[in-house]
């Protein structure tokens, strides 16, 4: 018996049919695959076509772009000149307009941070102590020290502030968070109980409690000698609240850490509050990036809540911009605008959480 | 070389020791803070003149509130006057879970269609609410959306006896008439009748293995009797109409622009991270369990009652439950609009008195109540779908 070797050849892929691949093939396999398909989409087109193009239309073609308030009711569309002029407002508050340059300084390193930050040209311990000390810096520059002109925190305002209290608060409740949740972890039994009462009790009542909490209370529990401004009494509310909430995201990445981890690096004689620091904290933290960045944008949403114990956040300021007498009616506008820029900060954040989220925990810091 | 680990009871004992002294010193400081501030407080209390503990709540209150679900006026207690904004609090975060569940599992679901456009059209949706403050969307709606309605007197008319006007939407109030107590009655044994045949043929099923259609027959048994048990009784639910007379609509049931704001942006916010943990649940099932599902003919209904839903369910409801608790607590946004919740009325109350420790212990006792009570309900629910592990 002889055996014959045969060698296959798979002839080369038919190319897909033009009715699958072109334009109306993509429609019909996406659009109008059914009666029932075809039916929500004609429907979702209706109801688009209704509102839409009248949308497009007070957005930017009836649009008002220069002029004064009787410009803007004649033309009957957006009118953005009343933006331009709140522009300032709306950025800094009340802050001296002749030492505005001071946050746009710190708005300008801020924005070259985060373009780093997202580019990855900087890692590791650099960016920590990057992001630790520009708020440093940024307080410095807004408040005024070294010689430079002093300017209270009464007329800090605006999206700077808001900025400012979304990142002293990360950036403060991190560690703390860290912190709590080791406690929480790895505690004994008395600091476990304090740990999770503190956590469970700022998770379960809202902030704006909190914040009450902070601008009333804190005065009535401080000795009458120490006097902490509204400002950072609110800001101390922030920071307790926001970390309870990320200690409970630091927790899911303890969790997620092998004991391997631990039991190797104790046999191998390091010490256990060594293997902590060094062996399982930056790894959980790795693991829980992208949560951590959700409470970030968690946060810098809640910063809007401060309006409602007298801080001019942001919102507060488009806010009042709206009810001013001189631009009567065009609440619509600032509210859009607002919108606008509170969208742009929380989704590029988040885009940059699900970018890390794809690469996974090993590759990033 | 000394071991002090292994094989020495003593060695432990000192470790137990200094733990036990460790944790001891702990609470000890903790106890130490707490006092000191206890003991500020009392001063700063007395210094200022403001008295402490709760006899204040009975008390007249002597404060306005403009909705409430149960008589009130100003000259009752500040205790009732908190148990209004209780039960507000409660109403619009019961409404408001019912109504973003709705929307929720629509725009989840529709976030995975196979319809491109619908498919867009919720993730715009869900990336737009998402990434938006709360507050922000609820002045939007309030002095917005709201206040561009036309005046009561030009109101749009939706149907008969229901208005929506600048000053809310009104409609019919549903008003019990004679009879109504009987026919409440059968509407409850109809109720029961349904249960019974649907249990029934969930027995007779498991027992013959012929499956009877019992869901759709007890609904239809229930149907039946409620219809019959409505005319038999003489039709006892009347509805009072709102009519509009001086300014305003008088009449009918009323909900107030505030409240119809704070339900509204509560919905809308909610819907997005509801839609976004369906998604997720949805996308949890592997593809090949309902392609596996599909060869063996199994029809879509089951395939999407008994594959995939109480899998999805498995990753959507603990994250459900959180947003729940964060609705309920949201709620509490009403402040900045003006619906007298819990957390409003407080808050008058605080300015009025200073009894600022006291309110606030009453908050967090009634957030951490409703808050305990979400979890428990979902967490019976979520038993019930997980995975029985050994």
């Amino acid at each position: 018996m002889q055996s014959r070797t045969v060698t296959f050849h798979a002839s080369p892929p038919r190319p897909a049919p033009v009715n699958q691949t072109n334009a109306i093939g993509w429609m019909r396999r996406n659009l109008f695959g059914g009666w029932k398909d075809t039916a929500i989409t004609l429907v979702l087109l209706a109801i688009l076509l209704s509102f839409v193009p009248d949308l497009i239309q007070w957005l930017f073609l009836n649009a008002t772009y220069q002029g004064d308030d009787d410009v803007c009711r004649q033309n009957g569309g957006a009118c953005w000149p009343f933006i331009i002029e709140k522009f300032q407002v709306l950025m800094i508050g009340v802050y001296p307009q002749d030492l505005s340059w001071r946050p746009a300084v710190s708005a300008l390193a801020l924005m070259g941070l985060a373009a780093l930050t997202y580019s990855g040209r900087i890692r590791g311990v650099t960016l920590i102590a990057a992001w630790a000390i520009l708020p440093i810096f940024a307080l410095i520059m807004i408040g005024g020290a070294f010689g430079m002109q002093k300017v209270d925190q009464s007329v800090w305002g605006g999206l700077m502030l808001s900025i400012m209290l979304a990142l002293v608060g990360v950036i403060v409740s991190i560690p703390l968070g860290v912190l709590l949740a080791l406690g929480r972890h790895y505690g004994s039994p008395t600091v476990k109980v304090l740990c999770v009462t503190f956590i469970e009790l700022l998770r379960g009542v809202p902030l704006i409690t909190i914040l009450f909490m902070a601008s009333v209370m804190m005065p009535l529990f401080l000795p009458p000698e120490l006097v902490i401004n509204n400002l950072l009494r609110i800001q101390i509310g922030m920071i307790l609240f926001s970390s309870a909430y990320m200690a409970e995201v630091v927790r899911g990445g303890l969790q997620a850490i092998p004991k391997g981890q631990t039991e190797a690096s104790l046999s191998l004689g390091v010490t256990p509050a060594r293997t902590i620091a060094f062996v399982v904290v930056p790894q959980a933290l790795r693991h829980v990036l992208p949560p951590l960045i959700g409470r970030c944008i968690a946060l810098f949403k809640d910063t809007s809540l401060v309006i409602i114990v007298g801080l001019l956040d942001f919102l507060g300021m488009v806010k009042g911009a709206a009810l001013d007498t001189d631009w009567l009616g065009f609440q619509a506008e600032a509210y859009v605008f607002a919108a606008f820029v509170y969208w742009l900060i929380c989704y590029s954040l988040s885009l940059y959480g699900r970018r890390l989220e794809q690469r996974g925990p090993s590759a990033h810091t | 070389m000394k071991n002090t680990y292994i094989g020495s009871r003593p060695g432990l004992l000192a470790k137990k020791l200094v733990s036990l002294l460790l944790q001891g010193m702990v609470l000890a400081a903790v106890l130490g803070v707490a006092y000191i501030l206890f003991a500020t407080t009392q001063e700063n209390l007395e210094i200022r003149g403001i008295e402490s503990g709760f006899a204040f709540l009975w008390r007249e209150a002597g404060l306005p509130i403009g909705d409430s679900l149960i008589e009130y006026d100003p000259s009752r207690s500040y205790g009732y006057a908190f148990l209004v904004g209780v039960l507000n609090t409660l109403l619009v975060s019961a409404l408001a879970i019912v109504f973003a569940t709705i929307l929720g599992v629509m725009v989840g679901v529709a976030r995975v269609s196979n319809n491109w456009l619908l498919a867009k059209c919720a993730a715009i949706y869900v990336e737009t609410l998402r990434n938006l403050p709360l507050l922000l969307t609820l002045f939007f709606v309030y002095s917005v959306v709201l206040a561009s309605l036309p005046h009561p007197r030009e109101a749009i008319v939706l149907a008969e006896g229901y208005f929506l006007s600048k000053r809310g939407v009104y409609l019919p109030r549903p008003v019990a008439e004679e009879g109504f107590g009987i026919f409440v009655a059968a509407v409850c044994i109809a109720l029961l009748l349904a249960v019974i045949f649907w249990r029934w043929a969930g027995a007779y099923k498991r027992r013959t293995g012929t499956s009877v259609p019992g869901f759709w027959g007890g609904l239809a048994i229930f149907g039946t009797l409620a219809t019959l048990a409505y005319l038999a009784s003489n039709s006892p639910i009347g509805s009072e109409l709102p009519v509009y007379k001086g300014f305003n609509f008088k009449g009918g049931l009323a909900l107030k622009p505030e409240f119809a704001a704070l339900l509204i942006g509560l919905i809308l916010y909610t819907a997005a991270f509801i839609g976004e943990n369906v998604r997720s649940g949805i996308q949890s099932v592997q593809a090949g369990q309902i392609e596996a599902a599909n060869a063996l003919g199994v029809s879509r209904g089951v395939v999407t009652r008994l594959v995939l839903l109480p899998q999805a369910l498995r990753v959507t409801i603990p994250a459900t439950t959180n947003d729940y608790a964060s609705l309920v607590k949201n709620s509490s946004l009403a402040v900045a609009i003006g619906y007298p919740d819990m957390v409003s009325i407080g808050g008058t109350i605080i300015g009025q008195n200073g009894q600022a420790i006291e309110i606030i212990a009453m908050w967090m006792a009634v957030y951490l109540t409703i808050n305990l009570i979400i979890s428990l309900v979902m967490n019976v629910l979520n038993a019930r779908v997980q995975v029985v592990e050994r």
